[in-house]
């Protein structure tokens, strides 16, 4: 019963971990940058499922409303997902300029075409 | 009118940067950029000694952002230590900008040096951000700020490396910011607040709670990823390295600190320093990575052939310094640590500067294209001596007055690995300086180097104020000692 309650935060740890995975284990630039968007994307769902009050609707103020979910990690998590879109726009910029810079997209080939061990 | 102005410094300490940046993009052009940013850093550093005053006189300033009172709405807070690191900030910008002037043209391709002084002044508000609020999720956006702006700062550089290096670096600091978030909505599950004095109260009652020691870890390892503790460096090298000249100088001597002091405000504020002395195995585990970063660091960059990336390991043993301070948690190791912080960034900003000087001229940064350099550059080589005696630790250098407190209180707590370990990495320091100073001065100069003069004045001032500051505060350091005294006692007023 509790691990139905609590499925919410199950899925966080298994989106964090694929996400986590996919940076450490992919090479593919764009990858990376997919893999860490799996990963923020599970903080997001983590921050919105505690804030989560059981039969709890939208915080207005109208007639009939006495429990209502908590805005506060809502908003947070708004600008968490700002952060988010800024960071992704501009690891995919870098990821345009480095496939002009050096013709692939593989990490572990730069070192070989600047000569570096 | 004066008065209403006066007491909204905390505010515009963050918010002049961050209006000013977008100016820099409509104006487009590069000394108009550059005249914006500059004149803005200086006003930045006026307001940061004001409230540096203002907090030395009538003790900690709040400032309720919006007038929505703390804890609902978010609150600057400003007490000892973070106006000193605002001041730091603010005094490394003001000396970096006059020199960037000659520098970022002959690093920067120029139609995008406008981006530099606009990413720059971002970067300035992120880091002042970091400093000033009373904020868990604020300083949460503010660190992706200056995150986000480092990246595009370091990937400006002509040299194709930099795109590289800037890559793995915001695929490092965005995890290492989504680790902190993580632990700051644990630490909001449990308490629910994010004002770090509310959370201050609650927090250290709550040590057995699992979910705020989950909490702990997510938030150190997070910000150990943005500080570049051992063994989480490995974005910082190749950073710093093929980054511009100018912004290796700005973000060595600025944004690994301010993680630093982040760490040290969750650790020692939110909760309240008893996690380090309990025995929980905080303490050991971060004096251990400290340790193993002061040896690392230091024989690593023995081995380096580029003198960019040479200083950049060496901040990584430096940075160890600070943490080993930290962790101690005392009042002296404390102030070793901030005074550390404080002596390093100006002498690593230096020397950074110093290399951009040689990279003027001589379009190349490797030890042996300096070889019989000090003949041909005497004043920027004389610079690359004096700095190198400062992260020796050579007396009357700032270095020797953080090192020589950094003993003393390994010597307090009795940990005497800790002070075989500070020589050692001195030891270290030494052979790495001398195999840069050797090649300048003991080497003839290749056959057939071009003819080169030195660098221009513009650069060679800022250099050598930088590199002057860092003597000034090993002479006399009562001024950075008592107030860095002041900040220790500050941070560590949940333990006494």
């Amino acid at each position: 019963m509790e691990l139905i309650g609590l499925i919410n935060y199950w899925i966080v740890i298994v989106l964090m971990m694929t996400g986590f995975y996919i940076v450490i284990a992919h090479d593919n630039l764009v990858k990376k940058i997919v893999g860490l968007n799996i990963f923020q994307v599970s903080v997001f769902v983590f921050y919105i499922t505690m804030a989560k009050v059981k039969g709890g609707t939208a915080p207005i103020l109208a007639e009939g409303i006495t429990t209502y979910s908590n805005p506060l990690p809502h908003v947070l998590i708004l600008t968490a997902i700002v952060v988010g879109v800024a960071t992704t726009a501009l690891g995919l910029a870098l990821v345009v300029r480095i496939r002009d810079a050096y013709g692939t997209i593989e990490d572990n080939d730069f070192e070989n075409q600047d000569g570096e061990p | 009118m004066a008065a209403a102005f006066s007491s909204h410094l905390p505010a515009l300490q963050v918010v002049l940067a961050l209006l000013a940046a977008p100016l820099c993009v409509v104006l487009r052009r590069p000394g108009a950029a550059w005249m914006i940013a500059t004149v803005i850093t200086w006003a930045l550093l006026a307001i940061a000694m004001v409230l540096l005053g203002r907090v030395l006189e009538t003790g900690t300033i709040t400032y309720a952002l919006g007038s929505w009172p703390a804890p609902w709405g978010i609150e600057y807070r400003i007490d000892l230590a973070n106006a000193f690191v605002l001041v730091l900030v603010t005094l490394i910008g003001s000396v970096v900008m006059p020199y960037a002037r000659a520098s970022i043209p002959a690093e920067i391709e120029e139609p995008r040096i406008y981006l530099f002084y606009c990413m720059y002044l971002l970067n300035l508000a992120g880091l002042l951000g970091i400093a000033i609020t009373g904020d868990v999720f604020n300083l949460f956006v503010f660190l992706e700020i200056s995150s986000l702006s480092s990246y595009v700062m370091i990937s400006l550089s002509r040299d194709r490396r930099a795109l590289v290096a800037a890559y793995r670096y915001l695929i490092m600091g965005t995890i290492g910011a989504t680790f902190y978030i993580i632990g700051v909505g644990m630490m909001y599950q449990v308490t629910g607040t994010l004002n770090m004095v509310d959370l201050a109260t609650l927090i250290p009652n709550l040590t057995d709670n699992r979910t705020v020691m989950v909490a702990l870890a997510f938030l150190c390892v997070g910000l150990s990823l943005k500080l570049a503790l051992f063994p989480l460096h490995l974005w910082l090298p190749n950073a710093y390295a093929y980054a511009p000249s100018a912004v290796s100088a700005f973000l060595a001597s600025t944004g690994t600190k301010v993680a630093v002091y982040a760490l040290a405000r969750i650790l020692f504020t939110v909760f309240g320093g008893s996690v380090l002395i309990d025995d929980f195995g905080l303490q050991e585990l971060l004096v251990v990575l400290a340790v193993a970063a002061m040896i690392g660091g230091s024989a690593v960059a023995i081995y380096q052939s580029n003198v960019k990336r040479l200083l950049a390991y060496s901040s990584i043993a430096q940075i160890g310094y600070m943490i080993l301070g930290l962790s101690m948690a005392s009042v002296i190791g404390m102030t070793a640590g901030l005074v550390h912080l404080f002596n390093h960034a100006l002498m690593k900003g230096g020397l950074f500067m110093v290399m951009g000087c040689v990279f003027f001229r001589l379009s190349s940064v490797q030890v042996e294209d300096m070889e019989g350099l000090a003949k041909r550059m005497p004043l920027t080589m004389a610079a690359f001596v004096a700095g190198g005696f400062g992260l020796i630790g050579m007396p009357l250098t700032a270095g020797f007055i953080s090192k020589w407190h950094l003993i003393q209180a390994a010597l307090e707590k009795g940990w005497w690995g800790a002070v075989a370990v500070i020589l050692v990495s001195s030891l270290l320091a030494v052979i790495y300086i001398w195999r840069v100073v050797e090649a300048a001065y003991f080497k003839p100069p290749p056959k057939g180097a071009a003819e080169i003069s030195e660098a221009p004045l513009s650069m060679l001032v800022p250099m050598w104020v930088m590199i002057g500051m860092s003597y000034y505060f090993g002479i006399d350091a009562t001024l950075t000692l008592d107030i860095t005294t002041g900040a220790a006692e500050t941070l560590l007023g949940g333990i006494q």
